[in-house]
């Protein structure tokens, strides 16, 4: 069975760009564990030529025509919703 | 409880002042994170000056909070999108507000939709109808519990692996999970983009059918939108019926147990054959969705990055720990634990051993449901394996909480249209929900069948 360590748990987390708690760090080793331990039962199942299925509609390569749809939104209102913004960009942190 | 047409030809402004105060005098049992109370009497005063018209002009209703809908924040009942004000509505409220509809609030959700008692949100569980130490069930536990509260006559959900079904059973109202792709998903926030469906919850079968009406259909804005094809049915009569043996095992509760037997004998009583048909599969499905669902969601959370929208951690000095911050204090453990999960099963030296696997068993899965459907009409079988757990009793266990969707989660991987209905209670007066299924784009049909055995 799966053994995930406080040291894989971290690779994951920072996979996933996410600071854990000491709390998380403590407990997701144990439930990540459990949870791979119950996935891993499809083991037992055979599979040879069997094709996966990614998606349940059939419907394939659905086109639109490629034009801009409006959909009444301004720059402007898109630009408050940051947390931090200039009159026409939105601002991080130093990325380099 | 209250039927849709009861609040039709009535002054919508009182519809709308009487649901919020039924909202506020049901504050304790968390049902909503927020009323929309200016913009719903605002509408209902276009409404009753005849501006706004249609099957549903003055009704109330509550929608999830992981639904684009304008009046108060769409948070996901999360800390990252705790005062997130959308610029656009979903198209499934767009839809009901062009009817005349008026949204009254945001209901509780487990946050991201990741759970199945609600008790995930950031904000607070919800508590369930019938008994305040139980759940609400989830992750749409807060629009089960207005529905069942009579505050208003239904509410919109989602449901990706039970969300609409597990809570319509625990709070004794009808829940639909529509075929996926029948209801846009346009503006509703995605947790795993080949499971993910809209549905709705109301006190009864014809209402049911009535939003689905309003609600399905082909919408440009979502390419996974099937073309049109709901309409309301007459019930087929001499349907066959197969009972999931797989489903009725000595690990489910006698009550739920006798429930769904009852309800087989109605059936019986209406002139279907009812037989019992094997699912080997089924066990194998709540496996399939751990790695299937979490790989889609920790793609679909990674949008979550306090950059262009949404909470912003504070005090950092590199972009790496500005999105490992934000996202610290912007989800819970369980979105965390979910996300992870994707990532582990996606990583490179484990995408064939754990998500290659499930994608072939799913297709493993399909194929069994697809042999039942040449013979049977519809499926039948319990939706959940107890009535409503107390609160706090899974919270530790993360495989506990998820075996509550063990008898959902099958359908949800097929796409396939399955509803709650309520079955009665148990001794101690719980609400029971008894499932039906039917093959893909038989949303109505199996809406009839519910309908006929309502008033049996």
């Amino acid at each position: 069975m799966t053994k995930i360590s406080s040291d894989d748990v971290q690779h994951l987390a920072q996979l996933s760009s996410l600071q854990l708690s000491d709390d998380e760090i403590d407990s997701l080793p144990t439930d990540i564990s459990n949870i791979l331990g119950y996935v891993e039962q499809l083991s037992e199942l055979n599979t040879d030529g069997v094709e996966p299925t990614y998606q349940v509609t059939d419907l394939e390569n659905v086109w639109r025509d490629d034009v801009i749809i409006d959909y009444g939104i301004s720059r402007e209102q898109l630009l408050d919703l940051a947390p931090d913004a200039t009159s026409d960009s939105v601002k991080v942190p130093k990325v380099l | 409880m209250s039927v849709i047409f009861d609040f039709l030809g009535k002054s919508a402004r009182q519809n709308v002042l009487d649901a919020l105060e039924k909202a506020k005098s049901n504050e304790q049992y968390h049902a909503l994170l927020n009323l929309t109370e200016k913009r719903a009497l605002e509408r209902a005063d276009s409404v009753d000056r005849g501006e706004i018209t249609g099957q549903l002009a003055g009704v109330p209703f509550v929608v999830k909070d992981n639904f684009l809908a304008f009046g108060a924040p769409t948070t996901a009942a999360s800390k990252i999108l705790e005062n997130f004000e959308s610029p656009l509505q979903a198209t499934a409220v767009e839809k009901l507000e062009s009817e005349g509809a008026i949204c009254i609030g945001k209901a509780n959700l487990d946050a991201f939709a990741h759970g199945g008692s609600t008790e995930n949100s950031a904000f607070g569980p919800t508590k369930n109808a019938f008994d305040m130490e139980r759940v609400a069930g989830g992750s749409s536990g807060g629009s089960a519990v207005v529905t069942a509260l009579d505050i208003v006559p239904f509410a919109l959900g989602s449901d990706t692996g039970g969300s609409i079904r597990q809570p319509a059973s625990f709070n004794g109202v009808v829940g639909v999970k529509p075929t996926y792709g029948a209801v846009s998903r346009f503006g509703v926030v995605a947790m795993a983009s080949s499971t993910d469906v809209i549905g709705a919850f109301t006190t009864n079968v014809a209402d049911a059918e009535l939003i689905m009406e309003i609600i399905t259909g082909h919408d440009e804005r979502d390419g996974t939108t099937l073309p049109d094809f709901f309409k309301k049915a007459d019930v087929k009569t001499n349907q066959k019926i197969g009972l999931i043996k797989d489903f009725m095992t000595s690990d489910v509760d006698p009550e739920v147990l006798a429930r769904t037997n009852e309800y087989v004998e109605k059936l019986r009583a209406a002139g279907h054959t009812v037989e019992e048909v094997e699912l080997p599969m089924a066990k194998y499905a709540l496996a399939i969705y751990y790695i299937v669902v979490p790989a889609e969601l920790s793609s679909n959370l990674a949008r979550y990055d306090g950059i262009r929208y949404g909470y912003r951690a504070e005090g950092v000095k590199t972009l790496a720990e500005l999105y490992g911050k934000t996202r610290d204090l912007g989800f819970v453990t369980e979105n965390k634990r979910r996300i992870m999960i994707g990532s582990y099963v996606l990583s490179s030296g484990f995408f064939d051993a754990f998500y290659l696997k499930a994608q072939k068993a799913r297709t493993l899965l399909i194929n069994e449901f697809d042999k039942l459907f040449e013979k049977y009409d519809a499926l039948i079988g319990p939706v959940v394996p107890t009535p409503a757990f107390k609160l706090g009793e899974n919270t530790a266990d993360p495989i506990r909480m998820y075996l509550t969707d063990i008898m959902t989660v099958p359908t949800s991987l097929a796409g396939l249209p399955a509803l709650s209905v309520p079955a009665g209670t148990t001794d101690a007066g719980l609400p029971i929900g008894v499932q039906l299924m039917g093959p893909r784009r038989s949303d109505a049909a199996l809406l009839a069948l519910a309908r006929q055995m309502e008033t049996k």
